[in-house]
């Protein structure tokens, strides 16, 4: 869907490039993070791609479109674009601010009416009482909600996020991430996404690409890139726990195993991941737990050897 | 006091009008005029980092200039009269609409126009639909700032025989006559607290709903 190829940028004659001929393929419907150390080139990378920033050298490819063949609004109007500080017009409604982009595309204003409406329901948040109401009045979650709905709002193939989540508190964040995730699930769109949490890229990304320097290190999926990073920075970079983060990525019910808890063994939800499972199992000092549903009924049973066999 | 000022203004009614339309011609003129260049150029300019750093320094050095001086040394140059005057008011009006017009729209979050810019509006569209309107309420604070100064500069424009209400204020202060003086003074007053109050009531209008504090 977007084709990266050799595409270097330069912000200074004599110091070192921003970009430098990094190439990379993203398919149709995945998210790709970029992640790196600050100055690695991974915003300069995704704001090449709408075209906020031109490239020096290389080509840019959405859709089998060589982006510099489109007009740049054009090119924007038909990207999703979303930002830390989310830039929502703070002296538009809320309805206003989501009707932005398809104002401008010129549909007609009952289709953009209905279009708000369903966007916000999408965002969870209630057209009826948000449509009339203003930035400022929001909090930093909605704001960004408002942020996503905004940039869905005229359906475009391909969205680029930059830290979205990034100024919020983690536990808005969390949630905020399993949304967009969930809404995901129904779209089909294909995401870059920019972040230098590791964990969120880990949580996001159908695949990661991770940049140093402005040159891409290492491009793979979560669990090939904790289970064999590249070079000692990605090593680095994910961080020592890689085991325990590997462990995060895999779930429960996929592990667990027909049989009766001993008694007393802690129970532990299907839908975590086995490294909630693993601390469970450390803090009561057993070997297994007891898997349970929703409703509380025990289903089976996850084993410290089934964890570690996950790893293996 | 105020009934001799009274009597003298009643005995002077077309001499009193005349300056009182000279002067409200020339302040409106001159505000005009001055809005007229001033926030064109400061749009230009605020999109233009060196630009703006050049005007809001020569609008700076324009604003610590006494209104005297500037109507003094147009004289020279003008001459006497409504348009020498006019010019030297415009002049002085320009600095508070410059730099409000260049702190209007460069205080703007960036953020906002960067997301305006990376949903595909163009650069016109953005000024049009984002920058405006947010710049506005300093725009205008910038145009109320003017008002006053050119209605109280008004009064200097009777130095360069501009007419208008500083007639009778000057001619009060050369013949001692306080009624005379009063004639001047204070319908002088009563248009600069009334384009204050008058501009001050638009602003609090044209400011859009979602700046609008509490």
């Amino acid at each position: 869907m977007i084709e990266i190829a050799h595409l270097s940028k330069r912000f200074t004659a004599s110091g070192p490039p921003a970009v430098d001929d990094l190439s990379l393929s993203i398919g149709e419907g995945e998210i790709c993070v970029l992640i790196g150390p600050s100055g690695c080139g991974k915003t300069t990378t995704m704001r090449m791609i709408n075209r906020m920033i031109e490239p020096d050298t290389g080509v840019i490819k959405i859709a089998g479109r060589d982006v510099t063949n489109i007009n740049p609004v054009e090119l924007r109007r038909s990207v999703g674009y979303v930002i830390q500080q989310v830039g929502l017009f703070p002296h538009m409604t809320i309805g206003e601010n989501v009707a932005t982009v398809p104002e401008l595309l010129r549909w007609d204003s009952k289709r953009i009416a209905g279009r708000v409406d369903a966007l916000l329901e999408q965002v969870d948040m209630d057209p009826t009482r948000y449509r009339d109401r203003y930035p400022r009045e929001l909090s930093g979650g909605q704001k960004q909600r408002v942020g996503v709905a905004r940039a869905l709002a005229a359906d475009p193939p391909v969205m680029l996020m930059d830290e979205p989540f990034g100024a919020l508190d983690p536990i808005t964040r969390a949630a905020l991430q399993d949304e967009f995730l969930r809404l995901l699930y129904e779209l089909r769109k294909t995401i870059v996404f920019v972040t230098h949490d590791i964990d969120e890229a880990l949580k996001m990304g159908t695949r990661i690409a991770i940049l140093r320097g402005g040159r891409l290190v290492q491009f793979d999926r979560p669990q090939a890139i904790l289970a064999h990073p590249a070079d000692p920075f990605v090593e680095a970079f994910v961080g020592d726990d890689r085991a325990l983060k590997r462990l995060g990525l895999l779930n429960v019910g996929r592990f667990a195993v027909a049989g009766e808890p001993p008694a007393g063994a802690p129970a532990v939800d299907a839908s975590q991941d086995l490294r909630d499972a693993l601390s469970a199992l450390l803090a009561a000092n057993v070997d297994v737990a007891a898997v349970v549903d929703r409703q509380g009924a025990t289903r089976g049973v996850i084993t410290l050897p089934a964890i570690r066999a996950a790893l293996a | 006091m105020l009934a001799q000022a009274w009597q003298f203004l009643i005995a002077h009614p077309t001499q009193f009008v005349t300056a009182l339309g000279v002067h409200i011609a020339l302040s409106v003129a001159a505000l005009t005029i001055a809005a007229g260049i001033a926030i064109p150029v400061g749009i230009v300019a605020a999109h233009r980092p060196r630009a703006a750093f050049a005007a809001i320094n020569v609008a700076n050095v324009g604003r610590t200039l006494p209104s005297l001086a500037v109507l003094a040394l147009v004289m020279p140059l003008l001459g006497t009269g409504f348009l020498p005057s006019l010019f030297a008011l415009s002049l002085l009006a320009l600095p508070p609409i410059l730099i409000n017009t260049l702190v209007g729209i460069r205080g703007i979050d960036a953020e906002v126009v960067d997301a305006a810019r990376g949903m595909g509006m163009t650069a016109r569209g953005i000024l049009a639909k984002i920058e405006w309107p947010l710049a506005l309420p300093v725009i205008f604070a910038g145009l109320r700032t003017a008002a006053i100064q050119v209605i109280s500069g008004a009064v200097l424009a009777a130095f360069i025989g501009g007419g208008g209400l500083g007639d009778f204020i000057t001619a009060g202060i050369a013949m001692m006559a306080v009624p005379q003086l009063l004639v001047g003074a204070i319908p002088v007053t009563l248009l600069a607290l009334g384009a204050d109050y008058a501009f001050g009531a638009l602003q609090r209008r044209i400011t859009p709903r979602g700046l609008r504090a509490g």
